[in-house]
């Protein structure tokens, strides 16, 4: 390892545009003649429209065109969609209701959009669009998941018969049943996950420019994968041909997910400027984003975990209702059924499993992937109930965990996964060091003393993660391939260019990709640019999510690396009249190896460009091109440790300590990758303590500010313990497994575990907030 | 409308806003000082922090008229020519940022405690104050650690120059 290769704890070298306020995001983005949108979103959760009154708004100073749904329905623009296609266990296809970008017969959850305003300024065109007069027809309706299958639910989608989406299952359904009948013991809970809304801490924005001459159009917009928008823009919502849209996504302030999809203002932003003529931006403001941003988790489960006298788990049934919201978003139906129902073995050999879930539409804002996605519902839902069946069976929660590890690989679960490569024990026993777990009984003792209740609560969670091989998730009802792409341009004087399809949005990819060429090319990382993010710039890519960028990014960057080695190589030998074979890149020269004969790198670029003295019938230049697809997902797994001591008397509960153990596999930069896993857990921490989406039964969002949904602040959370026991991966060239997700997927049990360890219940409902904690400890106390 | 002149980042400035125009909105879109962020409505998220006649202030709950006459400090201003001001250095050093749009807000706010704490600070005061500044990507440690990093290296400074 150089000081700035693999495995270095490089600073990132795009810091600097952000510390000094250089940045440039979407809002940041001025073209010449742009003007500003806003949009008039619907105020009822369910409701006809009637009548749409544009005329007041359209005479009000500043404004430029006031739009709506007929109007885009007329000019051919599509309906959204999910691009996952799932199938209910008696093979009819999922139920998919028509999402119009605007609204124009019929609105579905509060925030729905239904008028586009366009003014000179930012402020007019709100003006303007609280001028827009609709007249609605309300309806009854529905945001509980389990109640809108009720007979007595309002019916949201004609299409989807009693709000069912799919109702779809994974695994042996008798096996299971057979265990349960045959245990010595069986473990039943009631799981809720709550909804949560990403939060990204840049809004949603979208700045539209089309161009008259050229017939060509431009989207600035906040996402996380412009390639895959540009590909869904044209050829689902027929913006524009995939040649005549360029889609640009500069800095870009978080994703979590949220940011993957291709949301109606986007689309609406490129379709207004056209009919208006000019360029026209709109950037959420919070409460929008609360609104309409893809909230992320909602499920009520139930789990029955059946055991043997030996206390090994025999079987594991569960029934999941996912809540999708109003509209099926692009990837929500893969979350609650390939990204969770697959990760229901966890780590533990558990011989039959059999899962039941039913997809829900109800009134609120659509539900898709949040950081984990699936993975933090399936790791909740059983590393809850692991805790429970350890205090119901009288044994210790880690020995339990530990005598139903899976330590054998390749291990095959009944629910697809082929786990490769783990080493669970070694995580738990460097999280139960880590957490001095031997010395709590003591701890808990000297905290009774002063009046409160300590708890301490596990979790070993696994993901599946690096998404994905095409092959497999096509043959998975994937509308789309998971493979990524990569380009490495040497240039003359010997510095480096890589494009690639990943996107960076706080991830550092600036530094850890550029990490990986100085690795192989001895080049300084400040030689080397990574170019994302602009479909004009970069071939086809598939973008970042699913901690993917690492695990298949980086591999594609190392498949293109490989060729330009091979090439170079013959340059060199060919100018040291030496073997190809004997060629060794040391140091930043290409050298004869055992002799002091060598070609400095950019002498080597020079002689590809000047071509003057090649090798017979080679090209000129030094450019090549990579596409990677993964043969498996990745794995990453760990065992976190969390230590509570709650203040019976106000039910404040505060995280004394909080320790990670991680197994990510080969890690490029270990700082960032301590971040990643810092950021996630604190984002778990506050799924379990603090965030709560509440709708009232009418479908108001009572949550849509930052005064009403409680974000972790930094003093609600501890510095944290993190360390990596790392068994490489052997599914990619680097052995990288992925660590983006895991501190969220992984954290939300080892704190609820902690606090009914704490207070001696069995459950608690999350978020675990200083009433609900209270109100629990009083209910033992009666 | 209202004429505004003030000073920010060293420099006289005027220009013509709208009198509901919130002086976070005039820094951005009539001067083009983009590094000054909006991440919320209602003066929770601290991503606009400036520094206002030498405090730190949310730029979102100032209308730009009450800032004609200030001396405004914005997160393009802090640095001293290329030297990076001690608070950026340490985020950098630290990681203390990962998306950075936070990133300008918590170096104004953090420089702002530093200085409001020649005594130094520890950890608990440093949580305590970053109350009003939200980051979703770092779970803070990495800022905290960063904050109290730059707090010392400015200690250190002053007392050079007392020395």
């Amino acid at each position: 390892m150089g000081i700035e290769g693999v495995g270095a704890r490089v600073a990132r070298k795009e810091d600097k545009r952000f510390i000094t306020g250089a940045g440039r995001y979407v809002d940041d983005m001025v073209v010449p003649g742009m003007k500003h949108a806003a949009f008039v979103r619907s105020p009822h959760a369910h409701a006809e429209i009637k009548k749409i009154d544009i005329k007041k708004a359209q005479a009000m100073p500043g404004v430029i065109g006031v739009l709506t749904g007929e109007e885009l329905k007329a000019d051919g623009i599509g309906n959204l969609i999910c691009g996952w296609m799932i199938h209910s266990k008696d093979g009819s296809p999922m139920k998919m209701g028509a999402w119009s970008p605007l609204a124009f017969d019929r609105v579905r959850y509060v925030g729905d959009a239904v008028v586009i305003v366009v003014a000179e300024t930012k402020s007019q065109a709100r003006d303007a669009a609280e001028a827009v007069d609709i007249t609605y027809k309300e309806l009854k309706a529905v945001v509980d998941a389990p109640k809108a299958l009720e007979r007595s639910a309002p019916q949201i989608h004609p299409e989807a018969e009693g709000n069912l989406i799919f109702d779809w299952e994974l695994g042996d359904s008798m096996a299971t049943n057979a265990a349960i009948k045959a245990a010595a013991h069986v473990t039943r809970m009631k799981i809720v996950n709550n909804r949560l809304v990403p939060n990204a801490m840049e809004p949603r924005a979208a700045l539209g420019y089309y161009d008259k001459a050229e017939d060509h159009y431009t989207c600035w917009t906040t996402s996380q994968n412009p390639h895959l928008a540009r590909l869904v823009m044209s050829a689902f919502y027929n913006v524009a041909p995939e040649n005549k849209l360029r889609v640009i996504a500069p800095d870009v302030g978080g994703g979590f997910g949220s940011k993957i999809y291709i949301y109606p203002e986007e689309i609406i932003c490129l379709w207004a400027s056209k009919k208006t003529g000019v360029p026209v931006k709109w950037v959420a403001d919070r409460t929008e984003s609360f609104l309409t941003d893809a909230h992320g988790r909602d499920h009520v489960s139930t789990v029955e975990m059946a055991f043997d006298k030996d206390n090994r788990i025999t079987g594991l049934k569960v029934d999941t209702i996912a809540n999708l919201g109003a509209y099926m978003s692009l990837f929500s139906s893969c979350v609650p059924t390939y990204l969770y129902a697959t990760l229901l073995s966890g780590q533990y050999d558990i011989p039959a499993i059999h899962a039941n879930v039913r997809a829900v539409y109800t009134n609120t804002a659509p539900v898709d992937a949040y950081r984990g996605a699936g993975r933090p519902e399936a790791t909740y839902l059983l590393e809850r109930t692991m805790e429970t069946a350890a205090r119901e069976l009288g044994v210790s929660p880690a020995e339990l965990r530990r005598k139903n590890f899976i330590t054998s690989f390749p291990h095959q679960t009944p629910v697809i996964m082929n786990y490769d490569a783990g080493d669970y024990a070694a995580s738990l026993d460097a999280a139960m060091t880590a957490a001095d777990y031997a010395g709590f009984a003591q701890r808990k003792a000297a905290a009774k003393a002063k009046g409160k209740l300590r708890g301490i609560g596990m979790s070993c969670y696994i993901e599946a993660c690096g998404l994905a091989p095409s092959a497999a998730v096509g043959s998975l009802g994937a509308g789309i391939g998971l493979w990524e792409s990569a380009e490495v341009r040497v240039n003359a004087a010997g510095t480096i260019e890589v494009l690639t399809g990943s996107h960076s949005h706080g991830q550092g990819h600036e530094t850890t990709f550029a990490q990986l060429v100085n690795q192989r090319f001895g080049v300084p990382i400040d030689s080397v640019s990574i170019v994302h993010g602009d479909t004009d710039k970069v071939q086809m890519g598939m973008g970042t999510y699913g901690s993917r960028s690492g695990a298949v990014g980086m591999s594609a960057i190392v498949k293109a690396l490989d060729k330009v080695e091979a090439k170079a190589k013959k340059i060199a030998a060919h100018l040291l009249e030496a073997d190809e074979g004997d060629i060794v890149i040391e140091n930043g020269a290409l050298k004869v190896t055992g002799t002091d004969r060598q070609v400095p790198w950019f002498q080597m670029a020079l002689a590809a460009y000047t071509a003057h003295n090649l090798p017979d019938s080679m090209e000129p230049g030094l450019k090549e091109t990579a596409f990677y697809d993964p043969s498996n997902f990745t794995f990453p797994a760990g065992c976190y440790v969390c230590e509570v001591e709650i203040d019976p008397e106000t039910g404040v509960t505060e995280i004394v300590q909080f320790v990670a153990a991680d197994d990510f596999g080969n890690i490029i930069n270990p700082m960032i990758v301590e971040g990643q896993v810092h950021g996630g857990v604190a984002q778990g921490i506050g799924q379990a303590l603090l965030e709560g989406t509440r709708y009232d039964a009418s479908g108001q969002l009572l949550t849509a500010s930052y005064m009403d949904y409680t974000m972790p602040r930094a003093d609600d959370l501890p510095s944290f313990k993190v360390s990596t026991s790392n068994t490489p991966c052997p599914g990619n060239p680097l052995g990288i497994k992925g660590c983006g997700e895991a501190g969220a997927i992984g954290s939300p049990p080892a704190v609820i575990n902690a606090i009914t360890d704490a207070i001696g219940i069995t459950d608690i409902a999350m978020p675990a907030s200083p009433s609900t904690v209270w109100a629990a400890i009083r209910a033992t106390k009666h | 409308m209202s004429d505004i002149s003030l000073t920010v980042n060293g420099k006289r400035v005027s220009g013509t806003a709208e009198d509901r125009t919130l002086l976070v909105h005039f820094l951005r879109e009539n001067l083009g000082l983009t590094g000054t962020h909006v991440g919320c409505d209602t003066s929770q998220c601290g991503a606009c922090v400036i520094h206002v006649d030498g405090k730190a202030v949310k730029s979102c709950t100032m209308l730009a008229v009450q800032a004609s006459g200030s001396n405004v400090v914005t997160i393009e201003g802090l640095a001293d020519g290329a030297d990076l001001h001690p608070v950026q250095a340490a985020f950098k050093e630290h990681h203390g940022l990962q998306c950075g749009f936070c990133t300008p807000g918590m170096i104004m706010t953090a420089t702002d405690m530093i200085n409001r704490h020649p005594e130094g600070l520890n950890e608990a005061t440093v949580r305590a104050e970053l109350e009003g500044n939200i980051c979703r990507c770092t779970g803070y440690h990495n800022i905290v650690k960063a904050i109290l990093a730059a707090s010392e290296t400015m200690s250190k400074g002053r007392a050079r120059q007392a020395a």
